[in-house]
C-alpha cells in the first residue's frame, strides 16, 4: 500500500517536472527542472530496488551531463524571443501525429508486452537482487551483455575523439 | 516499529546536530590554528580563549540584513545556498561512525544506514553540490560571482573525475561499495588500506582539497582577483550557509578518507596481539580522532601553502592526477589477478 502511494507521488513529480521543463520560458529554470526530474526518476529506481541504477542516474545525468547543459545555456545568449508561431516551417499536426504514434507504441507495449504480474515489493527488498545489486549488474555486464557493453564504450570513445577533432582545428 | 522508525530518526537528529555544531567549531578551530601558525592569538574576547566565538558569529549573521541584489533571479538566488548545504549534510547517512554496539538492551549500529552502493552514493550526492555554486554565481547578476562560479564548477568537475577514478582502485581492493564492508575488509586484511593503496590515498587527499575548494585550490574565492568569489553578493545567513557547507564538506571528505584508508572505527593494527590494549578505547572515538587528524591537516595546508594559479590547477588535475589514477587502477588490477 505504502509502496503504491510512493510510486504515484513520485510519478506525479516526474511528470510535473517534465511539464515544467518544456513550458518554462527561462532556459536556466528549464535546466533546473530537468535536474529535479532526473532526481525523481532516481527515486523511482530506488523504489524498484535498483539502487545502483538510481545512484548512477544521479551521478551521470543529474550531476554530470546537466551541469554541462547548464554551462552551455548560461554562456550562450538565449534571451532572443521565440519565433513567431505562424511561420510556415512549423507543422503542428506533424508533431501531434508523431506523439500519437509514440503514445500508441507505449500503450501497445503495456497491453501486449507480456509482462507478468509485478514482484511483491516486500519480498523484493530482501531478495538477492536487492542485497547484491552491484555485483549482479557487474556479472551481467561482463558475461551476457559483454558485447553490447563494449560496443557502447567504443561508441563513446569515437564520439570523444570526434568532439576533440571538431573543437581543435589544428592538432 | 521502534527499530524501523524511532531509532533511525534519533540517529539522524543526533548526527545532524553534531555535524552542525562541529562545523561551527571548525570555523573557530581554523581561525585559532592559522593564528598560531602566524604567531598570533586568534579570537580571544568572547568567552575564555574565544570559545564562544561561533555562537556570537551565528547571532551576528542571523541578525544581519539579508540583501537580494536587484534584477537577481530571486528563486535561484535563494535556492543556491540550500542546494550547497543539503548534499553536504545527507552524505552523513552512509558514514559508519562505529560498529554495532549493545545499548539500552538493543543492538544499535553506529551508522544511519548501510546501503550496498554507499561510496557511489557519496560521490553522486557530492556531484549535486556543484549546482549551488554555479547557480549562486549566475543568479547574483554580477560579473565577479559569475566568473568565480564558472571557475569553481570547472574545477569541481575536473577533480571529480580524478577522485572517482582513484576510488575505483580502492573499491577493487576492498571488493565492495558498502562503507561498512570496506571497513570490515580492512579488518580482515589486518591492514589499513593506506598501506595497500598509498598512491590512491595521496590522490584522494589532493582531490579532496580541490573538491572542497580549500587552499591551495581555493580558486573560487581568490579575493585578490574576484572580490570574494561566487558568494560576493550574498549576505547574512545565506552567506553563512555557503560557508558552513564548505566546512561540512571538509568533515565529509575527512570522514570518508578515514573510512576508506585509515580503517574507520578500527584501532591501529587491530590484529596485532600486543596492541590489544588499544581496543579499550571505543571505535567511535578512534573514528573521530582520525577524522580530526585529517581536518587539522586541512587547516595546516591552508596556513602553509600559497594558492595555485588557475592554469596550474587545471594542468595538475587533467595531466597528472587523472593519468596517475588510471595507471593506479590498471596496476591494482594486475596485482589482483597475479595474487
Amino acid at each position: 500500500m505504502g509502496h503504491a502511494i510512493a510510486f504515484y507521488v513520485i510519478s506525479a513529480f516526474v511528470l510535473g517536472f517534465a511539464m515544467l521543463v518544456i513550458t518554462t520560458k527561462n532556459t536556466v529554470h528549464a535546466v533546473l527542472f530537468l535536474v529535479l526530474n532526473f532526481l525523481a526518476v532516481a527515486a523511482l529506481y530506488v523504489l524498484l530496488t535498483a539502487q545502483f541504477l538510481a545512484v548512477i542516474q544521479v551521478l551521470v545525468y543529474a550531476g554530470g551531463i546537466v551541469v554541462l547543459y547548464l554551462f552551455v545555456v548560461m554562456l550562450v545568449n538565449l534571451k532572443r524571443q521565440p519565433e513567431d508561431h505562424s511561420s510556415p516551417q512549423r507543422r503542428p499536426w506533424l508533431g501531434f501525429a508523431l506523439s500519437a504514434v509514440v503514445l500508441a507504441q507505449l500503450g501497445a507495449i503495456l497491453v501486449w508486452g507480456g509482462y507478468g504480474t509485478p514482484a511483491d515489493p516486500h519480498t523484493m527488498q530482501n531478495s538477492d537482487l536487492a542485497v547484491n545489486n552491484v555485483e549482479r549488474i557487474g556479472m551481467l555486464l561482463y558475461t551476457d551483455y559483454l558485447i553490447p557493453f563494449e560496443v557502447a564504450s567504443m561508441l563513446l570513445l569515437v564520439a570523444m575523439v570526434g568532439a576533440i577533432i571538431l573543437a581543435k582545428r589544428e592538432l | 516499529m521502534i527499530d524501523t522508525y524511532v531509532i533511525p530518526l534519533i540517529k539522524i537528529l543526533f548526527v545532524l546536530n553534531a555535524t552542525l555544531i562541529g562545523v561551527t567549531y571548525m570555523v573557530l578551530l581554523e581561525r585559532k590554528v592559522i593564528a598560531w601558525v602566524q604567531v598570533r592569538l586568534g579570537p580571544m574576547r568572547v568567552g575564555p580563549h574565544g570559545i564562544l566565538q561561533p555562537i556570537a558569529d551565528a547571532v551576528k549573521l542571523i541578525l544581519k540584513e539579508d540583501i537580494t541584489p536587484t534584477r537577481a533571479d530571486k528563486w535561484v538566488f535563494t535556492a543556491a545556498p540550500i542546494i550547497v548545504m543539503v548534499p553536504a549534510l545527507i552524505t552523513f547517512a552512509v558514514i559508519p561512525f562505529g560498529p554495532t554496539v549493545h545499548m539500552f538492551g538493543r543492538d544499535i549500529p553506529l551508522y544511519i544506514t548501510d546501503v550496498n552502493v554507499g561510496l557511489l552514493y557519496i560521490v553522486s550526492v557530492a556531484s549535486i553540490g556543484v549546482y549551488g555554486i554555479i547557480l549562486g554565481g549566475w543568479a547574483s547578476n554580477s560579473k565577479f560571482p559569475l566568473l568565480a562560479s564558472l571557475r569553481a564548477s570547472a574545477q569541481l568537475i575536473s577533480y571529480e573525475v580524478a577522485v572517482t577514478m582513484t576510488l575505483v582502485s580502492l573499491i577493487m581492493t576492498a571488493g565492495s561499495l558498502s562503507m561498512v564492508k570496506i571497513v570490515e575488509s580492512q579488518y580482515n586484511a589486518n591492514l589499513w588500506f593506506i598501506f595497500v593503496q598509498p598512491v590512491a590515498f595521496v590522490l584522494f587527499f589532493i582531490g579532496g582539497l580541490a573538491e572542497t575548494n580549500r587552499a591551495p585550490f581555493d580558486m573560487a574565492e581568490a579575493e585578490q582577483e574576484l572580490t570574494g568569489g561566487f558568494h560576493t553578493e550574498y549576505s547574512g545567513m545565506r552567506f553563512a550557509l555557503f560557508f558552513l557547507a564548505e566546512y561540512a564538506n571538509m568533515i565529509v571528505v575527512s570522514a570518508v578518507a578515514t573510512t576508506l584508508f585509515l580503517g574507520g572505527w578500527l584501532a591501529p593494527f587491530p590484529n596485532v596481539d600486543w596492541l590489544n590494549f588499544l581496543g579499550v578505547v571505543p571505535g567511535w572515538i578512534w573514528f573521530l580522532l582520525k577524522t580530526f587528524v585529517f581536518l587539522y591537516v586541512f587547516l595546516w595546508v591552508r596556513a602553509t601553502l600559497p594558492r595555485y594559479r588557475y592554469d596550474q590547477l587545471m594542468r595538475l588535475g587533467w595531466k597528472v592526477l587523472i593519468p596517475v589514477a588510471i595507471a593506479n587502477v590498471i596496476a591494482t588490477g594486475i596485482v589482483k589477478v597475479l595474487l
